[in-house]
């Protein structure tokens, strides 16, 4: 069982340094997309973190803030992409 | 002594990890927003997906293995999606293709309309 919370472990600093991965290219882009897919995949890597953490220290709430999650990254998106396209938020 | 379901929740729940790791690779070297898009989108929502299943086959179905089979479809339905919407957005905002691409079928679809 103490062998699968420390592999648990080195999965979640992996997945943290992804999220770093995300903020630089967010630094990085030339255009404003880019900065916003890093935002998006972010949010889809912040689940996969949660879930993690849900696991490792074994608490099942966790997975309800995963879920929750999920659909507010993807109003977010949506509302993201609706402005790209449209330049407005109203309509 | 570990059993056999933790052993291959483990294991997938590693194959995951990798396939987000090889994601954000994708999303940091790729030269153009749509090939970021690609890879960024469909290495990570099966990435986030196997951590779920994996999660899943750990601890059966009980009250956390239920919780994380339901957010599989969930994944599945809201990343393609927010992703597609982005790509259009950013079709529509004026991003140029990269420069060794070959095809743009929705400039062809949208002919020479200004913007919507």
């Amino acid at each position: 069982m103490n062998i699968i919370i420390e592999i648990l472990q080195y999965c979640f600093y992996i997945l943290l340094g992804c999220c770093f991965a995300c903020l630089i290219r967010a630094w990085l882009g030339k255009s404003v997309p880019d900065r916003m897919v890093a935002i998006d995949i972010m949010g889809t890597l912040a689940v996969g973190i949660t879930a993690i953490l849900a696991l490792m220290s074994n608490r099942a709430f966790l997975l309800d803030v995963a879920l929750a999650w999920i659909f507010l990254s993807f109003l977010g998106t949506l509302a993201l992409a609706k402005y790209l396209a449209h330049k407005t938020l109203d309509e | 002594m570990m059993s056999w379901n933790e052993i291959i929740g483990i294991i997938i729940i590693c194959l995951g990890v990798l396939f987000d790791v090889f994601g954000c690779l994708g999303l940091l070297r790729l030269p153009d927003v749509y090939n970021r898009l690609q890879a960024g989108t469909k290495c990570i929502t099966f990435g986030t997906c196997g951590i779920l299943f994996g999660i899943f086959f750990t601890t059966g179905f009980s009250n956390m293995g239920i919780k994380a089979l339901l957010g599989i479809p969930f994944v599945l339905l809201t990343s393609p999606v927010g992703a597609h919407a982005l790509a259009r957005g950013a079709h529509i905002f004026g991003v140029k293709l990269w420069k060794e691409s070959v095809v743009d079928h929705y400039k062809k679809d949208r002919g020479d309309k200004p913007r919507l």
